[in-house]
């Protein structure tokens, strides 16, 4: 990462301390909106339809939301992968 | 064009009294508000781009909302998707939804790293970050002048969006230069004289108004309009109809109802493209940086979603004006698609109501013009004027030359909407599409590694601009009689179908960086001074080390440089 001259001195400057299986989950639920909207072919059809709605547009809308949560789950996630972001004065992690 | 439906009685040419009124009260609501803004956090000098350009970095996550809400999702887009829907069909039209979909968990990835450390080392734009991490004012310069180049058109096109709405009220017709153009020029000043006065924090309130308007219009449209042409089964049949019909220029389809077997990459490119390159614009850097912590723009990539919604419904709106017959037809006589929504509010609405839609836009096109113009002019005073015209500029004058050139900006995109033709803005818009997505790897690769080298980068940027301008030059459009800058698609090499230029210039871009850096590498070619630690890309501005560096130093004013050596504080004065 530091290929320049960085010195890691301190050591209280680097990454804090992280979970690293709950940010691959994370890093999981943020890629799975975006392959499913980019993989066109799996949902450019008119059927089935929703209230009139062709599948295409009630499918991406669905997305909207699908996509909200899981991106709000990725966000706890992260939080806790991390612990707390506060901490007391002069302790290092 | 649909000669199945009635089409409404309209009377375009006359000037609509009530609707007209209703627009010039709510105009004047948000100018008070503009000006009352500067109360609003206050601040105890706005003497500095921390205060007026990023309103002292301390929105929390509704303001966020409301102000990135109101940024991204700007008139240009309220007029041109549902314009791009009713004139050519889904894959120009509603790849705006995954576009805007796709968007948020991308940048929930790197956002809050380039909140951390900008807040670490007070860096104002993208390009302040690439001038610390690798201490290149070339490559820096590079991300800069990219930014504010593809930044003016987009203010440009505000101005379209306020002229479709002027236009369909009636205003702005006739051959007097004067009074045709003195609408735009009044709610230019006026918007000019307060981001002048208030900064970010302008924006930032009439976000609030912009988005309930048009929140609330879009919500009664959607409910009320569908009921009057006979339901969305009778307006995706008008909408087929129209796509797959012969177009009588070339005989091939109008448009595409659903992206048809080949044009699948058109729509993911454009969307993934798209989404890339937003954050990149100097407008979206500035109002993310103006939250209060790293944590806001996260909760926002989750809630911000909502927007892409009422876009998605928009978007569709130009399908209900296929199937309403709507003509728009603009005041020179000539049909023009832009004009397609406020003309559908007009034809199916009662005045007044059409009124508050025409405010919805036109305010709509104030909040994103103030940021740009405020973004614009924090990167020309931060990494031009300081950077190379006045090295010891104090934090006073910064803000200075950065209001100044607010004005100067806007100034420009006044006169480059009214002395040419709309056409040049578009085209230029496009192509500013395509060159900010080139400063992709320089700002996000960089958050995460410093592997490529700065010549790497630097190179890889310049050839993605040239091949993407050159491409986009050579697109034709025959229908409508143009012979360059005719669209944003081109077949994509090695695989032949239609994809997004930016992306293709993209992909070329990281080839040739990651190339460039290996061979350099290989030749231990220095890759300049990094002043960022490990530290700076997770730290919050609760963590007490931040608050430690902040007492110490009393301002993050010093963008550059670390002049005490002990890497990890805020840099000292």
């Amino acid at each position: 990462m530091n290929s320049g001259n960085t010195p890691q001195s301190r050591p209280d400057q680097g990454p804090p301390p992280t979970d690293k299986t709950k940010m691959a989950i994370a890093g999981v639920l943020l890629l799975i909106p975006i392959v499913a909207l980019l993989w066109v072919p799996s949902y450019a059809k008119a059927d089935p339809e929703l209230l009139g709605f062709p599948f295409f547009f009630w499918y991406q809308f669905l997305w909207v939301f699908i996509c909200s949560a899981l991106t709000w789950t990725a966000y706890r996630l992260t939080l806790s992968a991390r612990g707390k972001t506060t901490h007391k004065v002069g302790e290092d992690r | 064009m649909t000669p199945q439906l009635t089409v409404m009685a309209t009377d375009t040419g006359g000037v609509n009294g009530v609707a007209l009124t209703v627009l010039i009260v709510l105009f004047l609501l948000v100018t008070v508000a503009g000006f009352m803004a500067s109360r609003f956090k206050r601040a105890e000098s706005m003497e500095s781009l921390e205060e007026w350009g990023l309103g002292g970095r301390t929105f929390g996550t509704w303001i966020t909302w409301f102000l990135l809400g109101g940024d991204l999702y700007t008139a240009y887009t309220f007029v041109a998707v549902p314009a791009a829907m009713f004139a050519t069909g889904a894959v120009a039209g509603f790849f705006a939804v995954p576009y805007t979909i796709v968007l948020y968990p991308i940048i929930f990835i790197f956002m809050a790293r380039l909140w951390s450390v900008s807040h670490r080392h007070g860096y104002v734009t993208t390009a302040d970050f690439v001038r610390g991490r690798y201490d290149d004012r070339g490559l820096s310069l590079a991300v800069a002048v990219t930014g504010f180049v593809a930044t003016m058109p987009y203010i440009a096109l505000q101005l379209v969006g306020i002229q479709a709405v002027l236009e369909v009220a009636g205003l702005g017709g006739g051959d007097n230069i004067l009074a045709k153009d003195a609408p735009l020029f009044i709610a230019f000043a006026v918007l000019a004289a307060y981001t002048y006065s208030s900064g970010l924090r302008a924006p930032a309130v009439i976000a609030f108004v912009k988005d309930i308007l048009i929140y609330l219009v879009i919500i009664v449209a959607i409910v009320y309009l569908p009921g009057k042409v006979g339901g969305w089964e009778a307006i995706f049949g008008a909408a087929q109809d129209k796509m797959t019909a012969a177009n009588p220029a070339d005989g091939k389809p109008n448009g595409a109802f659903l992206p048809g077997v080949g044009q699948g990459w058109a729509y993911a490119t454009l969307a993934l493209g798209s989404a890339m390159a937003l954050f990149m614009y100097p407008h979206s850097v500035t109002a993310s940086l103006s939250s209060n912590s790293r944590n806001t723009i996260r909760r926002n990539a989750a809630i911000l979603p909502a927007y892409s919604f009422v876009l998605g419904l928009l978007a569709l709106l130009g399908w209900v004006a296929i199937a309403a017959g709507t003509q728009p037809i603009g005041l020179d006589g000539k049909p023009n698609a832009q004009l397609v929504i406020p003309q559908l509010f007009e034809d199916m609405f009662p005045s007044w109501f059409a009124g508050v839609a025409f405010a919805a836009i036109a305010i709509g096109a104030l909040v994103p013009a103030a940021i740009m113009s405020i973004a614009a002019a924090n990167t020309f005073s931060r990494n031009i004027y300081k950077e190379w015209i006045k090295p010891d500029a104090t934090s006073a004058q910064e803000a200075k030359v950065s209001k100044l050139m607010s004005l100067l900006v806007k100034a420009f995109a006044l006169v480059f909407v009214l002395s040419l033709d709309k056409q040049n803005a578009i085209n230029f818009q496009l192509l500013g599409g395509i060159w900010i997505l080139q400063t992709f790897p320089a700002v996000v690769f960089s958050l995460f590694t410093r592997w490529f080298h700065r010549y790497g980068l630097l190179l890889g940027w310049a050839v993605g601009m040239v091949y993407g301008t050159v491409q986009a030059w050579q697109v034709a459009n025959p229908r409508a009689g143009i012979n360059h800058f005719g669209g944003s698609l081109d077949p994509i090499p090695a695989i032949g179908d239609l994809g997004y230029i930016a992306m293709t210039a993209f992909v070329l871009n990281v080839v040739v960086a990651a190339i460039v850096s290996a061979v350099l590498h290989a030749l231990k070619v220095s890759n300049g001074n990094d002043e960022t630690i490990a530290f700076d890309y997770f730290a919050d501005a609760d963590d007490p080390r931040v608050q430690k560096d902040l007492a110490e130093h009393g301002s993050h004013d010093e963008p550059y440089g670390d002049p005490d050596d002990i890497p990890g504080n805020a840099p000292a004065r």
